[in-house]
């Protein structure tokens, strides 16, 4: 037996920004095991909620991450609305069903692109941020905010979009759709990047499902889970498939998020031809007295938000459970087996938020 | 399983403008909706303190007395909150994002007209608390 070393991998590395620390043992260039230990940006924010009155922690609840920002929001809102019993208009829910569309686009462009930065694949990951771009041009134009849209409140959204800016934003998805599939088909079908991506990483059906995989790490795995088909915001109304791949490696993972891409352009298409029009918020009034467990599927996987009250304006509990969080068990056993060299790609392709993970 | 998979992409390029804007000598983008800072226009604020009660950062401070309405950029997070809220609709959101500041640089005080005469200083508390 060879003799084992460790080598830190984080908080600092240069193909990963996210503040987690893995402990590699390695075997000559193998992984055999990995100890990973967060704590490095947290901001005790489930305590804040002691501090801020239930309608203004949703500014809080969004700001839990930059990159999911409007779908934490969305979730929070999702809970003290069911805990208070509001319903909210169904213009509104068609609108949130967008918004949560759209931030799930400008998601996987940005891992796309991060991703393909950390194969060393420079020019791809410029292409991807540019075709972003448009993405948060359109978050910008509707709510007014590019990655904090704020656009969110208990009892509805905020801001409504015009029936003309609804066709105008599905006719640039759709111009910008040829140019998604330039973009999708070098990570699908190149051979460079498949002969980087194919078998680094394996996380067999049994594991992701044992070791509670969420989101599209589960969905690469074979699993077929996907929270928007239990029917929040207006998704019940909505006609679409969770994109499901078998093979259960990085490339699987990719795949997942870059077919993804494509059924959330048709998503709000559908919604656009739906919407109904109406109001798009009702009056709040009175304080949550109960406790609701809200799930929303973020671009990383499910997201829970646990929301208790005791009937006065400040909430007594909240917990977030992110799907960084959850996928981290997951992450220990891709990564043991795997060669040193292969660790920035198989830890990359969890797509890892340690700031939502974190709080 | 393809070689040259980009070709496309980069002729595209090639022949097209850069995608990104040389920013200080052309202007950044802006959209009617943005929210770039708060402005305040003074002669029509009533000095209710709705604003200093609904902001979730605590960034806006209210003077009653000395009628002056104060606002920290650093702690305010431009949620449109108090925009929304401010009953004589004396805030504003301007699309244009502040430049850069020091933490003491960025607190803006406005001496405001306060109160009308004839309206006994209309509702510093009451109306904000039920809701």
């Amino acid at each position: 037996m060879s003799k084992q070393i460790t080598v830190p991998f984080g908080p600092q590395h240069p193909v990963l920004p996210e503040p987690i620390h893995l402990d590699l043992v390695l075997e000559d260039e193998t992984v055999v095991d990995v100890i990973p230990s967060i704590g490095y940006v947290h901001r005790g924010l489930e305590k804040l909620v002691e501090k801020r009155e239930y309608t203004e922690y949703i500014y809080v609840a969004e700001r839990i991450c930059g990159i999911c920002s409007y779908i934490h929001s969305n979730t929070y809102a999702q809970g003290i609305e069911k805990i208070m019993n509001i319903e909210v208009p169904e213009r509104a829910q068609y609108l949130r069903t967008i918004w949560s569309e759209y931030s799930r686009l400008h998601s996987h462009l940005l891992w796309l692109g991060l991703f393909a930065d950390g194969m060393g694949f420079e020019s791809v990951f410029m292409n991807a941020w540019k075709l972003r771009e448009h993405v948060l041009d359109d978050m910008e134009a509707t709510t007014g905010g590019r990655v904090i849209q704020g656009v969110c409140k208990v009892g509805g959204v905020r801001k409504d979009i015009s029936p003309e800016k609804l066709d105008e934003m599905v006719k640039g998805l759709k111009g910008m759709e040829s140019d998604l599939r330039d973009l999708t088909d070098v990570f699908l079908k190149d051979a460079s990047v498949i002969h980087r991506l194919r078998g680094a990483g394996v996380l067999s059906k049994e594991d992701a499902y044992y070791l509670g995989a969420v989101g599209p790490t589960a969905r690469g795995s074979g699993i077929e889970t996907d929270i928007r088909q239990a029917g929040y915001a207006a998704y019940g109304k909505i006609n679409f498939k969770p994109v499901v791949e078998q093979s259960g490696d990085s490339y699987a993972r990719c795949a997942v998020r870059a077919k993804e891409m494509f059924t959330s352009i048709d998503i709000i298409e559908q919604c656009a031809k739906k919407i109904p029009e109406g109001p798009v918020e009702v009056k709040v009034t009175g304080a949550p007295d109960g406790e609701y467990f809200a799930r929303a599927e973020q671009p990383r996987g499910e997201v829970i938000h646990y929301i208790k009250g005791n009937g006065k304006k400040n909430l007594v509990r909240h917990r977030v459970r992110t799907p960084t969080f959850t996928n981290i068990p997951p992450l220990v056993t891709l990564l043991k087996g795997c060669e040193l060299a292969d660790v920035p790609i198989v830890v990359l392709s969890i797509d890892p938020c340690i700031g939502c993970a974190e709080r | 399983m393809t070689y040259f998979e980009m070709t496309k992409t980069v002729i595209k390029s090639l022949f097209s403008r850069p995608a990104t804007l040389m920013y200080p000598a052309k202007p950044a983008k802006k959209m009617a909706l943005s929210r770039g800072h708060v402005t305040i226009d003074p002669a029509k604020c009533i000095t209710c303190r709705t604003c200093q009660r609904k902001c979730p950062t605590q960034a806006i401070l209210v003077d009653v007395k000395e009628k002056t309405w104060q606002l920290d950029r650093m702690r305010c997070i431009v949620c449109n909150c108090c925009v929304e809220t401010c009953p004589t609709k004396c805030l504003f959101m301007d699309n244009q994002y502040p430049d850069a500041m020091t933490a003491r640089g960025g607190i803006v005080k406005v001496t405001v007209a306060g109160p009308k005469k004839k309206e006994p200083a209309p509702a510093a508390g009451e109306p904000a608390k039920k809701e």
